[in-house]
């Protein structure tokens, strides 16, 4: 264990850049070619602005830390391109059950309803996620991708930040025009700006441990209390593409982590949880968690996303998952900025809705810590007295935490318009719209987020005419571009003949009407776009 | 604010405390301490309401 072998390698290469007298400018330089920093590049890309990706790596390491990624992660990544590989890959589930010992006491499902392009939750390990982000980044001109480049240093002037980057070959510099701080929990550019996250570190110490077995175990995430194999605390069990299974098991505050890292420790933990079966460690780990921010996510010209701007602890999937969703809502916002459409001050609304998302992600996570690792007796007792109470009283059930998984953030945000007329259904104004079943105007079957674009979008529920939309607007008219095979978008919109819904680059719904009025449709873009109306 | 109602509210307030009672009575501290853990979770699942609820506890905490 300890050093963590390479699944994917890749070379350092010189730029050009390395030799100029004076540092050059680049629009965008994004620190970290992590899930979260490529995602940024490509979108980026998509929407024709270009980028600089630094790592200080040359190539992705084994083990699988993040394993399970969303619906929503899952709809932003189809939008890159890298849908269908991430489901065909994937281990796709949507069941959760919490046993307290040997009895089932409570179970979940994430993703009830039919009509959806994408499961509720696809496990996969992390670097394979990596590994198709740096394909695709690899296929698109406009990311310039540099292995071994760490950055040292960053120096914010009043339009563009100062980047010192230390290389194989040596120091260079370059100016970029926006920073993307995308570079994780022990971000090197936070600490150059002197950063403080603010929070706290949970004494808990858990281990996660991937092995390799086949096992007839269903493909659903199993949690235990107080599991016969491991008396008086907790289990995961969880399935991953190529046999790999996820066990997590919690330790206790005062368990050495070097020591409990070591197969002889490891290996009798699992053989009292996996029996007889036949198992190979893939990796071992031991960690605590923080659950802590930065107050502002945007910092002069340096922003930042995913675990450099917040962590929260593994149960509910909330890390990777956010991160990704931060990297989509600030890109649409800063290639507007960079293509003059909109004021810089749209990207106050990145700091806005993602520290909303942080707070939200922060909240759960740490309710979900404080069930699963109670810190005194009494709590303990509370915790117990519920999972007592579960197999007996269905209000119960709906207390038990073993981590409450990540579903996209609702915002209430200075960029929707509030509604004017009552809406019932599934959409709400600040989610990302619900997927429907549809067929396009031959009647071939597709879904609905499978036809959106990139762009501003007006949805409208055809009743005569084609609207005259403003212009740089998307039209799409349910019932002539778009059929609604099934009913589906009818109940899930709440949509009546005449009705349009506004949609944001991500989806996000951010104005919609009973009646379209080009009027009010304008005011909408306009608030969505940061503008002052 | 005062959505909790601390008027007398049963009908017979020693019966009620004497369930209490009765329900404790031959426990040992640790099982007693159970007891009013679950007994609380129902209670407050009852009532359903979480500004009541936060007032109890806030009544529960300064009358120690």
């Amino acid at each position: 264990m300890g050093e963590r072998k390479s699944v994917y390698q890749f070379g350092y290469r010189r730029s050009a850049d390395q030799d100029s007298k004076s540092p050059l400018r680049h629009p965008v330089v994004i620190v970290g070619a992590g899930p979260v920093g490529l995602t940024a590049a490509i979108d980026l890309a998509q929407r024709g602005i270009a980028s600089v990706v630094l790592d200080d790596a040359d190539r992705i390491g084994e083990g699988s830390r993040a394993i399970c990624f969303s619906k929503r992660t899952l709809e932003i990544m189809d939008r890159l391109g890298l849908g269908d590989r991430l489901v065909g890959k994937g281990v796709t589930w949507k069941v959760g059950k919490v046993f307290l010992g040997e009895h089932q006491v409570y179970s979940f499902d994430l993703l009830p309803e039919s009509g959806h392009r994408m499961p509720a939750f696809i496990n996969l390990q992390q670097y394979y996620l990596e590994g198709y982000l740096v394909e695709r980044a690899t296929e698109l001109p406009l990311i310039d991708l540099r292995w071994r480049n760490r950055v040292t240093a960053v120096e914010q002037q009043k339009e563009f930040a100062r980047l010192t980057i230390e290389t194989p070959e040596g120091e260079y510099q370059l100016d970029a025009g926006w920073c993307l701080a995308c570079d994780g929990a022990r971000s090197k550019v936070r600490d150059c700006l002197g950063l403080k996250f603010e929070g706290h570190t949970f004494e808990e110490r858990f281990l996660i441990a991937d092995v390799k077995m086949s096992a007839e175990y269903p493909t659903e995430r199993w949690f235990w209390f107080d599991p016969p194999f491991h008396s008086g605390q907790s289990a995961l069990l969880h399935r991953q593409p190529d046999n790999v299974w996820r066990i997590d098991l919690q330790l206790g505050p005062d368990s050495d982590p070097d020591e409990e890292k070591k197969p002889e420790r490891v290996l009798p933990r699992l053989r009292r949880m996996l029996g007889e079966r036949k198992f190979e460690l893939e990796w071992v780990s031991v960690y605590r968690f923080n659950c802590a921010r930065l107050r502002k996510f945007v910092h002069g010209r340096v922003i930042f996303a995913g675990d450099s701007a917040h962590q929260v602890s593994p149960f509910g999937a909330r890390g990777a998952n956010s991160g990704i969703q931060d990297a989509e809502n600030l890109v649409w916002k800063l290639a507007l900025v960079l293509q003059g459409q909109a004021p810089q001050s749209l990207l106050d609304s990145y700091d806005l809705e993602r520290g909303q998302a942080a707070d939200e992600n922060i909240g759960h996570s740490t309710r979900s810590t404080d069930f699963i690792a109670p810190r005194t007796v009494p709590e303990r007792t509370l915790r117990n007295a519920v999972l007592q109470l579960a197999p007996h009283a269905p209000f119960a059930r709906r207390m038990v935490n073993s981590g409450r998984l990540s579903v996209a953030s609702e915002y209430a945000s200075t960029l929707s318009t509030p509604d004017r007329e009552a809406f019932a259904g599934s959409a709400r104004l600040g989610l990302p719209v619900p997927d429907a079943p549809m067929a396009d105007r031959n009647g071939k079957a597709c879904f609905l987020l499978q036809y959106l674009s990139d762009d501003f979008e007006l949805l409208y529920v055809k009743d005569g005419a084609r609207p005259n939309v403003p212009e740089g607007l998307r039209l799409t008219v349910i019932g002539e571009d778009l059929i609604d095979r099934e009913g589906a978008f009818a109940a899930r919109f709440d949509a009546t003949p005449g009705s349009a819904f506004l949609l944001r680059p991500d989806h996000h719904l951010c104005a919609r009407m009973r009646h379209y009025d080009g009027a009010r449709v304008s005011e909408a873009l306009a608030r969505a776009k940061g503008g002052s109306k | 604010m005062t959505a909790l109602r601390i008027e007398p509210n049963l009908p017979d307030p020693d019966a009620a405390y004497e369930a209490l009672v009765e329900a404790h009575r031959g426990l040992p501290e640790p099982e007693s301490a159970a007891l009013n853990a679950r007994l609380v979770l129902i209670l407050a699942n009852h009532i359903g309401d979480l500004a009541v609820l936060k007032e109890a506890i806030a009544l529960a905490k300064r009358t120690r």
